[in-house]
């Protein structure tokens, strides 16, 4: 009979040093108990931050107990990085619970067939719905990603491949415009073509702020995304007898395809939201307007801003499911985007 | 010549006649021994006093040369003497290295290709290249890698399907990709690739191939593919290759010059048939790097 060997992992833990573990964390737990009972510290942070003192002290001392020094500190420090992951990720997904408690009760299919056109945002939850915001903030996204997309990309080109004279004021003009803070996008729109030019607000100026934030985004995403394309494809293209211009168009862009589009999602997902160009620039209408250039128009920021405002429950549950829609749009964007690019990655 | 190079010579003297009489057998094997060009058609490019520099430091200097079409030249020597920047120089690549400036004439069919009005894509159509690493288009499939170069620089052919497997067929690539040619070029081999790229750059139907270091990072089955497709190109073009490999250009080529860099600009010690460049190198660097005495 022959002896088979199975599949051993020597280097896990083994359970007798796993029921340390865990007794450590019990004996954590225990003492974040007993210290916040016996002394005047109240509240959830007590508990948290008890916790985790006892939690590295204890690690430290069996680690340093069982296997000398070094093995200690470096529980002490994983004790410390897992804080700050917790630090890190605990107000997200506070976020994101709290949106989904607060905003699944506004839910309904009426949501996605019905505006506020005959309903106030004090009406019984079932009546109206968010068709317009949702329109509208297609629309301005939609006209503003026409607008930012190729200026973007046409940027992110002369800071990689032409390179000319400009280079250095203009990546630092792009660096700075990162920074604009949107509520002067928007001024600075409204000035210069609300007040001179349409006099009305309309969607389409809307479109105008949120391209300012917009074309930033996609540059410096894309400059990156071409920055990683080999310079061996450049130079292939321009000794097959391509001009720059050809070998960029045919060669280099295609190449980067797949970062660009999720250049382009950033860009969406980074304007998507935005409040405050929206609010001095669009109108805000209640009903659905599928012109962007007549007219106010409502969105998603808009809708939630206002509800918010007028204060009674039904308002503010409706500010909340427009949260959580939005939210999920923007989720569901930056998930497309991870996908497309970690796709490209395993290419 | 110091007192220590001769005495170490002498010592070695057995094993270099050897080694060196093997590689000139290897080179005698295939190359025109009798008179230079037996096979040659006609001077297709002339290089006439070529420097270069980066910035202001010089790296190549004063290199005459020609390349007959019918034939292959091999360029050896050391790394750092200047044969990869020489053969940018010849298709004008060398200018796209920031900083890069160059002195000398590189005469196409008797026409500078420096000359001032000189459509720069065009010479590059008539001199193609072959680089170090295989570069197919990754966002192009295996036909439409091999037919870039005609949508690059917007030349119209009648019948692609004919040209797109002739080229292959050159390359010595066709019977293995012909099943897939809708396959995307980044799905195949190393060697594959590089013999798609060679396929690629024959499709507009350049009068001199430059191949830089072509087979640095293939496997040696891989190599000897693209040295038999060397030598099956070499009868209607001029082939210039760049290589490390000395058995390699004994192998493949007709004609050899050697390069080297004395630590200051890099220069090409002598030119000559391969044959003789091996056997009865007439300079005492090229007969030490040949037997492998450095570099």
């Amino acid at each position: 009979m022959t002896t088979t060997i199975r599949p051993q992992k020597p280097w896990q833990a083994s359970p007798s040093q796993r029921l340390i573990s865990a007794s450590v964390l019990a004996l954590s737990v225990a003492a974040s108990f007993l210290i916040v009972a016996l002394t005047p510290m109240k509240g959830k942070l007590a508990y948290f931050v008890v916790f985790f003192l006892a939690f590295a002290l204890l690690d430290f001392i069996f680690h340093f107990a069982s296997r000398g020094l070094s093995a200690a500190k470096d529980s002490l420090a994983r004790a410390v990085i897992v804080l700050g992951i917790a630090l890190g990720v605990f107000p997200i997904i506070s976020i994101l619970a709290t949106v989904f408690v607060r905003g699944y009760k506004g839910l309904h299919w009426g949501l996605f067939t019905h505006d506020m056109k005959l309903n106030s945002v004090s009406d019984p939850i079932g009546q109206g719905g968010l068709l317009h915001a949702l329109t509208g903030t297609t629309l301005l996204v939609l006209v503003a990603l026409i607008i930012s997309v190729p200026l973007g990309i046409l940027t992110a080109v002369y800071m990689t491949e032409v390179r000319g004279r400009f280079l250095k004021p203009i990546k630092f003009l792009v660096q700075a415009m990162s920074g604009v803070p949107s509520i002067v996008a928007g001024l600075f729109i409204l000035s210069s073509i609300v007040y001179t030019v349409t006099k009305s607000y309309s969607g389409f100026v809307g479109s105008l702020a949120l391209s300012i934030l917009m074309i930033p985004t996609v540059a410096r995403t894309s400059e990156e995304v071409l920055l990683l394309i080999p310079n061996d494809l450049r130079e292939a293209g321009t000794a097959l007898g391509g001009t720059q211009w050809r070998t960029v168009a045919m060669v280099v862009v295609p190449a980067a395809r797949s970062g660009l589009v999720t250049a382009m999602i950033l860009g969406v997902a980074r304007i998507a939201g935005e409040t405050a160009p929206i609010i001095l620039l669009t109108g805000g209408g209640d009903s659905v307007n599928a012109n962007p250039f007549h007219g106010p128009m409502g969105s998603l920021p808009f809708y939630i801003w206002k509800s918010y405002a007028v204060g009674t429950p039904e308002s503010i549950t409706r500010a909340w499911a427009g949260i959580f829609v939005l939210l999920t749009i923007v989720l569901i964007l930056f998930i497309s985007a991870r996908i497309l690019s970690g796709r490209k990655a395993s290419k | 010549m110091s007192q220590v190079d001769e005495q170490e010579n002498s010592s070695h003297d057995g094993a270099r006649s050897e080694l060196t009489s093997s590689l000139a057998k290897l080179a005698n094997s295939h190359a025109p021994s009798t008179s230079l060009g037996s096979r040659a058609v006609g001077i297709g490019l002339e290089a006439r006093g070529i420097h270069a520099w980066y910035g202001d430091h010089l790296v190549l200097e004063d290199v005459s040369l020609d390349f007959w079409s019918g034939t292959v030249t091999a360029l050896i020597g050391p790394s750092g003497c200047g044969k990869s920047t020489f053969i940018r120089t010849l298709n004008r690549m060398h200018e796209f290295i920031p900083g890069a400036a160059m002195a000398g004439q590189v005469l196409l069919d008797g026409e500078d290709v420096y000359a001032p009005g000189v459509d720069v894509t065009k010479i590059r159509l008539k001199i193609g290249m072959v680089f170090q690493k295989p570069n197919p288009f990754p966002s192009m499939t295996i036909s439409e890698n091999v037919l870039a170069g005609l949508k690059l620089a917007q030349i119209k052919t009648e019948n692609k399907d004919d040209l797109l497997e002739e080229c292959l067929e050159r390359a010595g690539l066709w019977t293995e990709v012909k099943d897939r040619l809708g396959a995307y070029g980044g799905s195949l081999s190393g060697g594959q690739q590089q013999r798609l790229c060679i396929a690629r750059s024959l499709a507009v139907r350049p009068e001199v191939l430059l191949m830089d270091e072509p087979c640095s990072s293939l496997d040696p089955g891989s190599t000897l593919k693209v040295e038999e497709t060397i030598a099956h190109l070499a009868t209607s073009m001029a082939v210039i290759i760049v290589t490390h490999n000395m058995q390699q250009a004994a192998r493949v080529s007709d004609y050899t010059a050697f390069f080297l860099s004395d630590g200051g600009p890099g220069k090409m010690v002598e030119v000559g048939p391969t044959g003789e460049i091996f056997s009865r190198p007439k300079d005492k660097r090229t007969e030490n790097y040949v037997t492998g005495r450095f570099g």
